[in-house]
């Protein structure tokens, strides 16, 4: 018998005889969690298992020195109204200290319609910045050098035609493609399964997806193609082992696609960036993120043989969980944000959007942003978790957590690869169905109080009126439009229409479209005009709903 | 043999596509008995309202995420007045500030549940108003 | 509870019948809610039905029925035809509750007029399908629909009740639903009118269509006059033109054969007596068993103390229906 057992049959027992445990303590994963991980909880010998940071399997993290070098970066998700406002935002923020430009659309940008189509009415600006060509992506980055910044930008279903308004911008700048540095989150198949911005069917929207792969892969050597992201996911109701699983599934997805259209795995791979949530439950979510990383490597080198190590690692930006923010005392939300934020550093990420105490209410108010940007500083700066490089690791209870959740993803994996991959897993509905099962499920401990929300379902005051909420100015939209009209009246009407019927010709073919939307764009085509063409010879998606 | 119903439509108008909350309130209201139309993604206030009607609902729950809430509510209340149906109520839940909650109300839309709202204020709600 | 407006049948009729969606979607609700449409009801409907096509389509969950059945309607929608739309889901047996989400596939059809779409549950009750189904069925057919699909998943047991409201049953299959053919239980192959491969795309198409043929030519009262199998994928929408082609055609052979009228007075009297006895059920049974309840007796039937046939005689007695076995 082991010396555990021994504690387990004698002192724990008694003191188990004396008084109950509080609950039934399980992750959120829904898998029992030990009370006492000790050595015995620990399998798999260090050197294959751990190792060492910037080597195979990468399970410490991606870098040899980690934040010693260099803090992650520091990237809030910005974006509303219109390019100009947005503009003010941005230059607010790099003077504050932050690294890195995110940009967050409104809904008419990111679903490809122009701010005058009669769908776009109510949104404009709403959820983000409204961009209708490429004339406000000039204004968006007017007095910022697009070859010193690294943008990233939420955009999915029509992330070609929005770089391709980025490329364009900056070369009236005077910076070529090879000097930008970002993201385009260009993830389909999490929309399909969790965020809804899709536009055409799958195979056309991975035909996109790596269109753009292709592209970047020889003019922008420095562009992270895509984020694949489980943040959605985990926001709309998965969890944890979840997360992992249904993120890789699609990276497995995309590393398919890309080298069904003849690509060396090699030439894009080491350019797959991710994008995870951060929620409250640290030890769980530190061991998430290790354990997504150990997991990528081993499927990079055993299922698609990469032969570089750069192909392996699996870099990732993170976001607090916008879900766990309460509308009820939202100053709570700033701990929330800080216990999240302590998850995700010392998981190893290399980017991080901190959200603000007042997302659940409206878009955030400059200070609220300045608030959760300090708490990334703080950590960063005062907290010495960044001093040591995984800093948990050798915990007993990390590293069984971290192979458990491992496991879990992996019989998730194998079940979508039974189900002929994450495309079809979503076409068939079978990620979504998992993901409003998890949310049901979750919602209703929320409400028999099994799981406590501070300040929301327990600990409650009386309503107080909160301070002061971003608004949107009506007028915006209007403003919006007639921008857009001005660029239309503007521009050489033929070669425009010229330059379209050359994309919708190429979209027949099995060419790469990247080009022949480039040449839209520096003509002034705009968002809409250019998707409308693609919607013309693809179709458009029509949602799997699952409850 | 079968009692009548209570039948509810719900839907995700706008172009918003965070479904978790309207697909967690259409299970709540299965549970509780109720028949519940799903109609899903984007949908525009007029398909909103064309389907309640043939539909025949007794109330439509929309969740709006987006900041869109100023146009899409009224202009739902607007298409059922026109429609002459104005025995069917609009409930709805999301984002949406207090400060903006008075003239959703004023404008015809019987109860805005928002963030972290119990799902018990939901169906205690709508047995208030249905209780046979 | 809001004060709903309850106007006459025959005047919602009138309305409905001028295309007043909101009338037809009262009457389809009065028919829901007692069952059945009651006999007032369909003294009224009685004179303006019989001339709706009505097609019943339904197969296995996942087998794409909503996108085809949206498709089917636009075909018709192209033809002029005004089309009704009745798609059942299962409701849950243990709280009544529903969610009804086939509307999802067919949104766009929303906004035209000359469509009405209706979701119904089965409600949980043994027949309560075919009975409100039929009814609403009338409403429609009153009101000018033709043709009116009834998309009903075919699990438990509506697939065969489809065929109690449906003049014509499309069975749809498709590919890789695991032991293929097997999926499709035998009893619904032999309602089928016509068959569909759906998502003829997907590879094993092909084998799905032979393992259908194969298993319809087993079936000897079939050998002369196979039912046509036919590919399409819905999603695409290539080949539903032939499908409602084909559909048509099994229509007008089925009038020319005089099969049309059988069918329909076969359906017509099952109807009728499950109208009867339904209103046996509720008018003279019920009140019966409200005074001497089986429950009520378990505890007795279980010790000897009772004999249940005793029992079930005396309510017989009470409803003066005497004498030994029939």
């Amino acid at each position: 018998m082991s010396n555990k057992q021994k504690w387990i049959e004698t002192t724990l027992a008694k003191a188990l005889e004396r008084g109950k445990e509080r609950k039934e303590f399980k992750s959120t994963s829904g898998f029992p969690l030990d009370r006492l991980a000790t050595p015995e909880d620990v399998r798999g010998d260090y050197e294959s298992t751990l190792g060492y940071p910037g080597q195979y399997p990468f399970t410490r993290g991606v870098q040899p020195t980690m934040y010693r070098g260099r803090l992650w970066t520091m990237r809030q998700y910005a974006g509303f109204a219109t390019a100009e406002e947005s503009n003010q935002r941005y230059k607010y923020l790099l003077s504050q200290g932050q690294t890195g430009l995110s940009i967050a659309f409104d809904l008419p940008t990111q679903i490809g319609y122009d701010s005058d189509d009669p769908v776009a009415t109510g949104e404009i600006g709403r959820v983000g910045v409204a961009i209708d060509s490429m004339k406000d992506m000039e204004i968006l980055f007017d007095g910022i050098p697009m070859d010193k910044v690294s943008t990233s930008m939420t955009i999915n279903a029509p992330a070609v035609v929005l770089l391709a308004f980025y490329i364009a911008a900056a070369e009236k700048q005077g910076v070529s493609p090879d000097k930008l540095n970002g993201t385009t989150q260009n993830d389909i198949l999490k929309e399909y399964a969790a965020r809804g911005t899709y536009i055409f069917p799958p195979a056309p929207s991975m035909r996109l997806v790596t269109n753009l792969f292709g592209y970047c892969s020889v003019n922008t050597p420095k562009w992270n193609t895509i984020s694949i992201s489980g943040y959605h996911m985990r926001e709309a109701g998965c969890t944890a082992a979840q997360e992992i699983a249904f993120t890789l599934a699609d990276g497995i997805a995309y590393v398919e696609a890309a080298l069904s259209a003849g690509m060396d795995v090699d030439a894009f791979a080491g350019r797959l960036a991710f994008f995870f949530a951060s929620h409250n439950n640290l030890l769980e979510e530190v061991a998430k993120f290790r354990a997504a990383r150990r997991l990528w490597a081993k499927i990079m080198k055993e299922r698609f043989h990469a032969k570089n190590e750069r192909s392996m690692m699996l870099r990732f930006h993170t976001q607090t969980a916008g879900c766990t923010l309460t509308a009820q005392q939202p100053d709570n939300n700033i701990v929330r944000v800080a216990v999240q934020s302590l998850a995700a550093v010392m998981g190893g990420t290399q980017s991080l959007h901190t959200n603000s105490k007042d997302e659940a209410l409206a878009l955030p108010t400059e200070e609220s942003v300045r608030i959760a940007l300090r708490t990334q500083q703080i950590i960063g700066y005062e907290s010495g978790v960044a001093d040591s490089i995984d800093p948990l690791a050798g915990s007993y209870y990390v590293e069984s957590l971290t192979d458990t959740l491992q496991a879990k993803a992996e019989e998730y994996i194998a079940r979508i690869d039974d189900l002929g991959g994450a495309t079809k897993a979503v076409e068939t509905g079978f990620i979504q169905r998992e993901i409003t099962e998890s949310a049901y499920e979750y919602q209703k401990t929320v409400e028999t109080k099994e799981q406590i929300v501070v300040g929301q379902n327990e600990f409650i005051v009386e309503k107080v009126p909160v301070g002061k909420l971003l608004k949107i100015d009506p007028a915006t939209a209007e403003y919006q439009i007639k921008k857009l009209t001005d660029v239309r009246r503007n521009r050489n009407q033929e070669l425009v229409q010229e330059k379209l019927a050359a994309l919708r010709a190429a979209a027949e073919t099995d060419a790469n479209l990247m080009p022949y939307i480039l040449d839209c764009a520096r003509l002034y085509a705009t968002e809409g005009e250019i998707c409308n063409e693609l919607r013309a010879v693809f179709g458009e998606y029509r949602a799997t709903e699952v409850l | 043999m079968a009692d009548k119903k209570i039948r509810i439509l719900i839907a995700k108008p706008g172009l918003d596509g965070h479904d978790r909350g309207a697909k967690v309130i259409a299970r709540t209201l299965r549970d509780a008995g109720y028949e519940v139309i799903y109609t899903g993604l984007r949908q525009s206030p007029e398909q909103i309202v064309a389907a309640a009607i043939s539909e025949d609902v007794d109330a439509i729950g929309i969740s709006v995420l987006s900041g869109a809430h100023g146009y899409l509510f009224p202009r739902i209340i607007e298409l059922l007045k026109e429609q002459n149906a104005t025995d069917i109520l609009l409930f709805g839940g999301g984002i949406i500030p207090d400060d903006d909650i008075p003239a959703l109300k004023e404008a015809g839309v019987a109860e805005i549940f928002t963030p972290g709202a119990p799902l018990a204020d939901i169906t205690n709600f709508l047995s208030s108003r249905y209780a046979s | 509870m809001p004060h709903k407006e309850q106007p006459d049948f025959q005047d919602l009729l009138a309305r409905g019948q001028e295309g007043d969606r909101r009338a037809i979607g009262r009457m389809i609700s009065r028919v829901e809610a007692s069952g059945v449409a009651d006999h007032v009801m369909m003294q009224q409907l009685w004179a303006h039905i019989g001339r709706a096509r009505v097609v019943g389509i339904t197969g296995p969950p996942g087998a794409g029925k909503s996108t085809m059945t949206d498709r089917m309607v636009k075909y018709w929608r192209k033809k002029d035809y005004r089309v009704g739309v009745i798609a059942v889901d299962p409701s849950s047996p243990f709280t009544g509750g529903a969610i009804l989400g086939d509307r999802v596939r067919m949104n766009d059809l929303a906004l035209d007029t000359g469509v009405y779409i209706r979701s119904m549950s089965t409600r949980g009750q043994l027949g309560g399908l075919s009975l409100a189904c039929s009814g609403a069925v009338s409403v429609l057919d009153a009101c000018g629909y033709d043709p009116i699909l009834i998309e009903t998943v075919g699990v438990g047991q509506s697939e065969v009740a489809v065929m109690n409201v449906a003049d014509l049953v499309l069975v749809v299959s498709v590919p890789g639903l695991g032991d293929d053919i097997q999926a499709i239980k035998a009893g619904i192959l032999e309602i089928g009118d016509v068959f569909a491969v759906n998502k003829a795309d997907l590879p094993g198409a092909d084998r799905t269509a032979r393992e259908l043929h194969i298993m319809l030519s087993m079936n000897p009262e079939l050998s002369a006059d196979l039912p046509p199998i036919l590919m399409l994928s819905a999603e695409q929408n290539k080949g539903v033109e032939e499908l409602c082609e084909s559909v048509e055609e099994r229509f007008s052979l089925m009038q020319n054969s005089q099969e049309l009228i059988m069918r329909r007075n076969r359906r017509l009297e099952k109807e009728l007596m499950a109208y009867i006895q339904n209103r046996l059920y509720k008018q003279v049974l019920s009140p019966a068993l409200a005074n001497d309840s089986f429950e009520s007796n378990v505890e007795a039937f279980r010790t000897n103390k009772r004999n249940p046939y005793t029992w079930a005689e005396n309510i017989l007695k009470q409803i003066q229906i005497e004498g030994s076995t029939p």
